[in-house]
């Protein structure tokens, strides 16, 4: 096998606190060497003065529609815009067609990966039989076949009898539940924030407390269970509190942030994009500050991006019609680098916040650059300026709230288990 | 002016502009030949899409007496049904040449969506709970035709103003024009955040009347029972329906504006609707003239 050598590039890894000039080898797979100056021959070298090189990016909560909606996106076009994104490697959620609640789905979904996929793909099984948060699903036969956690994302657990159940089950089985935060009942019709955006646009809004009555129920029954809850795409300050308040209390909670929600505030409503439109939504700039104060004390683990495509034609309807969800793979790492530039965030901590700390969340062998551990890698352009459009985005679905606007930083180099799947220069060429 | 999408997005002058022509369509339609053939040729099309009888029938003779070809498009009747979508129903609309879009439905935000899409004005008949920009013009108008004016004057919104695109139309419209509004309903009808529209909210029917120079009553929809915003209507009409003796509250040269179809004894007594402050008519007469110059003024007639 031959060795790759990658000289000059700025070492970020979070796993070992490292962030220095040094020279990472890559060979038979694996990282072979990481030093300061090179040691012994090298079969190529790349030269890649002033970019960032770092672990792969691990994503949590990705929706790649396949198998029953590949006309949204498959795990072929999904993966390539992970792998465009500096994403190595992603969880999947269940609520595919048919759902993935049972060990065929699971094992279909991972040979699928086997064949076509340009990144790792994990899966994350339905904690309920059909997302219906009525009957468990057969959570042992599930992590058997691979499953490395359990959610209904999308479909929240309204039975507070049945997420004791579930919670109780998946302890058994040392795995982690995700719970998708929002009383539907609460919620009512709501598509949007409840305030004065909304109230000025006449759509109709649900209060943050939705998702701060559930995040509230579960902490109190992962106490009771002693299980492990993740909390999906945390978007209300009061969460962040509570969930802060949970951990110190010895509950084992861990939780996500989305980069949109760290970006953006419910005032991108007030042109009925419904690229806007996603659940949880969009909060006021108070929420949002305490997201990012949440994420750099590290109340919040990490960054997932919920990525959702849907198709354009389903997007292009009335507000309250159109589905929730956004892309995200893609611009997940400019929007953090953005926050890199404004300061509320070190870079190292960028990094980790989606890399070390998601694998760390699942015990995912990933997010080091450790010699010895297998070569998933990105390298970052942190400067390069790109706008967001239809043709830019590998996603089979373009349904961005940045389309057309201009972002910083791009990953213009992945490799998974030292193979080459993402070389933005050489698309750029072609 | 290219497209009318709510009365937030006009300046004042562009409020009064409007007002001011409205005056002049009034007068035409107060001829025995109430027809004139400044808009010859043109078609307009009312797209419909959520139920409605008195404001399609006003945009449709609005448009008959500027000599328009006026078009109805209603739900019932619309490919909607047959799963198009409707940006796809409204481009095709509009590739028939139309001149004037005009569009109602049950959605916040479908009106812009459809002007966004489409090459031709679009005027919103009003988008859910969003905004309905003529009735809160013929409203103004009405209070500037009774009142002589509106800058300084107090005006009562009273009902549910959660659900209202009158309100928000309204709210806007007095506002800019440089009134005080206060809004009144029970606290479950009050949008959270409405306070930053630059209005007084108000705590009981009382207060909102008090000194009030108009009071505009909101129809209250029966159907919001289901959604349990208040208990009943026996208990609706006690706290928040307007009597004569609630409105001696007002001022005594007070009007009543109400943007129909009225509930008798629900929101509005019976003798109220009917005694000398109510301009509910008049509002009726008054949206004829206004649609008449938002449509004069949007296809550029003027020019």
């Amino acid at each position: 096998m031959s060795r790759l050598r990658i000289l000059g590039a700025r070492v970020l890894d979070p796993s070992r606190g490292v962030d220095e000039r040094l020279a990472l080898d890559i060979e038979d797979g694996r990282i072979a060497a990481l030093e300061p100056s090179p040691v012994g021959p090298a079969d190529q070298t790349l030269e890649v003065d002033g970019l960032w090189l770092v672990p792969g990016l691990v994503d949590l909560h990705t929706h790649l529609r396949d198998p029953g909606q590949e006309y949204k996106e498959d795990i072929e076009s999904g993966t390539r815009a992970a792998a465009a994104g500096g994403y190595t490697r992603v969880c999947c959620m269940a609520n595919t067609d048919p759902v993935n609640d049972s060990p065929a789905v699971t094992e279909f979904i991972q040979r699928r990966a086997r064949q076509v996929a340009h990144v790792r793909v994990q899966v994350i099984a339905a904690a309920t039989q059909g997302l219906r948060g009525e009957i468990m699903s057969e959570m042992a036969s599930l992590a058997e076949a691979g499953a490395v956690a359990f959610s209904d994302d999308g479909h929240p657990i309204m039975d507070a009898g049945v997420m004791r159940r579930v919670l109780e089950y998946a302890s058994g089985i040392d795995r982690t539940v995700i719970s998708h935060c929002e009383d539907l009942r609460l919620r009512g019709s709501g598509v949007v924030h409840e305030g004065s955006h909304a109230t000025c646009c006449g759509l109709p809004g649900a209060p943050a407390e939705a998702e701060t009555v559930m995040v509230a129920r579960d902490l109190e029954l992962a106490r009771l269970t002693g299980a492990r809850l993740h909390i999906a795409h945390v978007s209300a300050a009061r969460s962040v509190q509570m969930i802060a308040e949970a951990r110190e209390a010895g509950v084992r909670v861990t939780a996500e942030v989305t980069p949109h929600h760290l970006a953006l505030s419910d005032q991108e409503i007030l042109g009925y994009d419904t690229n806007t439109k996603m659940a949880p939504p969009l909060r006021p700039a108070r929420d949002r500050e305490a997201l990012l104060d949440g994420l750099a004390q590290g109340h919040l683990d990490c960054v997932a991006t919920d990525h959702a495509p849907h198709a354009l034609y389903e997007k292009d309807v009335e507000y309250s019609a159109a589905p929730f969800g956004i892309v995200g793979l893609e611009t997940a790492l400019p929007v953090l680098l953005e926050l890199v530039r404004t300061e509320r965030l070190g870079a190292l901590q960028a990094i980790d916040v989606l890399s070390t700390r998601p694998a760390r969340v699942l015990g995912l062998p990933a997010g080091t650059l450790e010699p010895g551990a297998p070569a998933d890698l990105a390298l970052i352009d942190p400067e390069r300026i790109w706008k967001v459009d239809a043709s830019a985005l590998h996603s089979r679905s373009k349904n961005s709230p940045w389309l057309g606007r201009e972002l910083q930083g791009r990953a213009v180099r992945t490799w998974v288990g030292g193979r080459l799947v993402h070389d933005l220069d050489e698309e750029t060429r072609a | 002016m290219r497209h009318l999408l709510g009365i937030e997005d006009l300046s004042r002058e562009e409020v009064v502009r409007l007002l001011d022509t409205a005056e002049a369509m009034l007068e035409i339609s107060q001829r025995e030949i109430k027809r004139v053939p400044t808009l010859r040729g043109r078609t307009v099309i009312n797209l419909f899409l959520e139920p409605s009888t008195r404001t399609r029938v006003s945009f449709e003779i609005a448009a008959k007496r500027l000599s328009a070809d006026a078009v109805n498009v209603s739900a019932a009747g619309s490919s909607l049904s047959k799963a198009e979508t409707l940006a796809d129903m409204a481009r095709n609309l509009a590739a028939m040449n139309a001149d004037v879009l005009v569009v109602r439905d049950r959605t916040a935000g479908v009106p812009q969506m459809l002007a966004e899409r489409v090459r031709v004005p679009v005027i919103n008949a009003g988008d859910g709970a969003h905004e309905h920009p003529t009735q809160g013009l013929l409203d103004a108008f009405t209070v500037r035709q009774a009142l002589g004016g509106i800058e300084g004057r107090s005006i009562a919104i009273v009902g549910d103003i959660a659900h209202s695109r009158v309100a928000r139309s309204d709210v806007h419209v007095f506002t800019k024009l440089g009134a005080e509004v206060r809004l009144a309903g029970p606290p479950t009808m009050i949008p959270v955040g409405i306070e930053q529209l630059g209005v007084k909210p108000c705590s009981s029917l009382d207060e909102a009347l008090d000194g009030a120079d108009v009071v505009c009553m909101l129809r209250i929809q029966q159907e919001r029972l289901e959604g349990a915003l208040f208990p009943g209507v026996r208990e609706y009409a006690r706290c928040w329906g307007l009597t004569r003796a609630r409105l001696a509250r007002a001022r005594p040269d007070a009007i009543v504006l109400h943007p129909g179809p009225i509930n008798r004894g629900v929101e509005i007594a019976s003798d109220v609707a009917d005694s000398e402050p109510s301009r509910i008519l008049d509002q009726v007469t008054n949206g004829v003239a206004v649609r008449m110059a938002a449509l004069y003024l949007l296809t550029g007639a003027d020019s």
